[in-house]
């Protein structure tokens, strides 16, 4: 199948600028899983992407490949951005962890940055962020807004990521209403417009007055809004979508990671690393609070306020399994070994895991 | 409302799409012309749908570009294959790809724009019964269009000189030749009759199922309706029995996650492939019906004689 490969060169090279350095710039190339019009995750990754130009001026050059699919594709589009001359690869989805680490060491003076992954070597940092705790303040939302005590929650794959996602929006939510349900669809993708809008048409005819979603388009949010119910958006701030729908969004921000890492790189003093930064370090974000009560948005922002400055964490306990064992012990919190292999959900969660 | 009416109304919206293409190539391969091109035209019809109605605010013109388009890229193959006398093959395949690259190409300034839905069309004095009002009479004019055409070509070839005249040419276009018949003519109003209900379909992607233009948003639906006209054995009712079939195993498998039934997701994605194969072959199992209706000159170049 055609595939459309946008290589942007952004900032022009100078010959006068770059003798001025006294070097090339350096070129930092970016791997994108959907569109950059996708308005979700890969738009917000495109943000931080022209935020290093912003910053750093002359000094780099960007290079990006959208729409590149998780599979032996991903292998080519990495090799093809290290073959251009790139200093410093970011790859920002999570199936595109093998394929990095595989290129990284055909090409071991290129330093790797892999998105929401575990895998690292020599040149291959990886970063992430705890969208978790953005889940558990629209799990508070939800169980406040909803009439029926029942959301629909729109899953792409059953990874820990999204697992965790599902849990904490479902602690979030008992902690207001400790019967709250949520009702789960897996629709075995990231950006299936089509699947998401039926999944959520589905959902809300079976009863959820509340759409949530872990896949990347802005589809759900629209059929919720033709149903005059409300919806949370997903990576970035998806209002225009739905102006009378959206109550906030979890919102990815990237920026200050990718200059600081950029940075790194220029002055060669990059190490592999692993960062999974929350909101104390501005890598979640909500958007502004919309289209709810004032006591909502204020307990809502209370929260956020809470999370930010590490005065709660998520998953402190007492947190059951779903089959009723102890998870972690009152007092104490989930370490972050727990989460990064999250493969249960908490009691209250009817739905089976798929395996 | 119900549980069963927002069920109901989800599978019609899944299904039309799927009925509305399967139609019109089913024409096509009636008058014995198969044209694989079918994605690549719902693709186009669906970026210049979504392009015509995001620029001016109206969802009608953006039908209509939809079908101008389906039915100039139809046109560009009857053109390749009729005039010309390509490879149908060949040339359908390429129609797609063609489709496929351009539309990426055109959609480029529209993705992640919200679009413009094209309204309910409300049947005074139905739309309000329970349950099948709003069911069967709050639609929106391609669901009603689907319908009519189904009914439509049905009817035509059982009932009138026209479609004896199509299916003449599909069966036999050396003796339908011989007697007075235009084959090409005939078969390039069947090809732009095809582009008109695949413009439709691919329409009905980007302005009702999901108002936005998404990169490859026909995802395989074109073929799926491919697959539906031959395992309906050329039969109009048939293909929405197949298309609706589909669609509903489709809203089912979503459905059942739904209410907590633990079946792997990825077979549930499998399975309305699985069940309308399965059905369509049991229903068309009586093999001397199955030879009358197939179009035997189907995928043959013909030349006139001059």
């Amino acid at each position: 199948m055609k595939k459309l490969i946008v290589l942007v060169a952004v900032v022009a090279l100078s010959l006068v600028t770059a003798s001025a350095f006294g070097a090339d710039p350096l070129k930092v190339g970016f791997i994108y899983v959907g569109p950059i019009g996708d308005h979700g995750w890969s738009y917000q990754h495109d943000q931080g992407r022209l935020a290093v130009e912003k910053a750093l001026g002359k000094q780099v050059k960007t290079l990006y490949i959208e729409k590149v699919t998780e599979g032996p594709d991903t292998e080519r589009a990495i090799t093809r951005l290290a073959r251009d001359g790139a200093g410093l690869i970011f790859t920002t989805s999570f199936g595109f962890m093998d394929p990095t680490i595989k290129v990284a060491k055909r090409f071991p003076k290129v330093m790797f940055e892999h998105a929401t992954g575990f895998k690292r070597a020599k040149n291959v940092a990886t970063y992430s962020s705890r969208f978790y705790e953005g889940r558990y303040v629209i799990g508070q939302i939800a169980a406040r807004l909803s009439k029926n005590g029942v959301a629909g929650y729109i899953a792409s794959f059953p990874i820990p990521e999204v697992v965790r996602g599902i849990n904490a929006f479902m602690l979030g939510a008992q902690s207001v209403n400790p019967d709250f349900k949520i009702k789960t669809v897996w629709v075995n993708s990231w950006f299936d417009p089509g699947k998401e809008a039926d999944a959520a048409k589905v959902l809300i005819g079976q009863g959820a007055d509340i759409i949530t979603q872990h896949t990347d388009s802005t589809a759900p949010m629209q059929i919720a809004g033709e149903k005059g119910i409300k919806a949370f958006g997903q990576a970035s701030d998806m209002i225009k979508f739905g102006l009378k729908t959206q109550l906030t969004s979890i919102i990815d921000d990237w920026q200050p990671y990718y200059i600081q890492r950029t940075k790194a790189v220029l002055d060669g003093t990059w190490k592999s690393t692993d960062t999974w930064g929350g909101m104390d370090t501005g890598m979640v974000g909500m958007a502004p609070y919309t289209n709810m009560p004032a006591d909502v948005a204020a307990m809502a922002k209370a929260t956020e306020e809470k999370i930010r400055s590490r005065k709660m964490h998520v998953f402190s306990g007492p947190i059951h399994k779903q089959d009723g064992s102890l998870a972690v012990a009152k007092g104490k919190n989930l370490d972050d070994g727990t989460l990064l292999g999250m493969n249960w959900y908490v009691k209250g969660i009817d739905d089976k895991l798929p395996k | 409302m119900s549980a069963l009416e927002a069920v109901l109304l989800t599978i019609i919206t899944a299904s039309t799409p799927l009925l509305l293409a399967a139609v019109g190539e089913l024409v096509v391969e009636r008058s014995g012309v198969l044209n694989l091109g079918v994605e690549g035209m719902m693709i186009m019809g669906a970026v210049t749908g979504f392009a015509a109605a995001y620029t001016t605010g109206s969802a009608a013109i953006g039908v209509a570009a939809a079908v101008g388009t389906g039915v100039a890229m139809a046109l560009l193959f009857a053109f390749l294959t009729q005039t010309l006398a390509a490879n149908q093959m060949a040339t359908g395949l390429a129609l797609t790809l063609f489709g496929t690259g351009l539309s990426g190409l055109i959609g480029q300034t529209f993705t992640g724009l919200p679009g413009v839905k094209l309204g309910a069309l409300h049947i005074p004095g139905l739309s309000n019964l329970p349950l099948i009002g709003p069911v069967l009479f709050a639609q929106d004019v391609l669901v009603y269009a689907s319908v009519a055409i189904t009914a439509g070509v049905a009817w035509t070839f059982t009932r009138t000189r026209a479609g004896l005249v199509i299916r003449a040419v599909g069966s036999n276009h050396h003796s339908a030749h011989a007697l007075g018949y235009d084959v090409a003519a005939v078969r390039y109003r069947c090809i732009a009759f095809g582009g008109v209900c695949a413009g439709l379909a691919g329409g009905y992607l980007s302005l009702v199922y999901t108002p936005q233009w998404i990169e490859n948003m026909t995802a395989g639906r074109g073929w799926i309706a491919l697959a539906l006209v031959v395992f309906a054995t050329w039969t109009p009712i048939r293909v929405a029995v197949g298309a609706y079939l589909f669609g509903t195993v489709w809203i089912m498998g979503l459905y059942v996650q739904g209410i907590g039934v633990a079946i792997p997701s990825q077979f549930l994605s499998s399975l309305p492939y699985l069940v309308t194969i399965a059905a369509l072959l049991a229903i068309s199992g009586n093999r001397i019906l199955t030879r009358v209706n197939t179009p035997a000159c189907i995928g043959q170049t013909f030349v006139p004689d001059r």
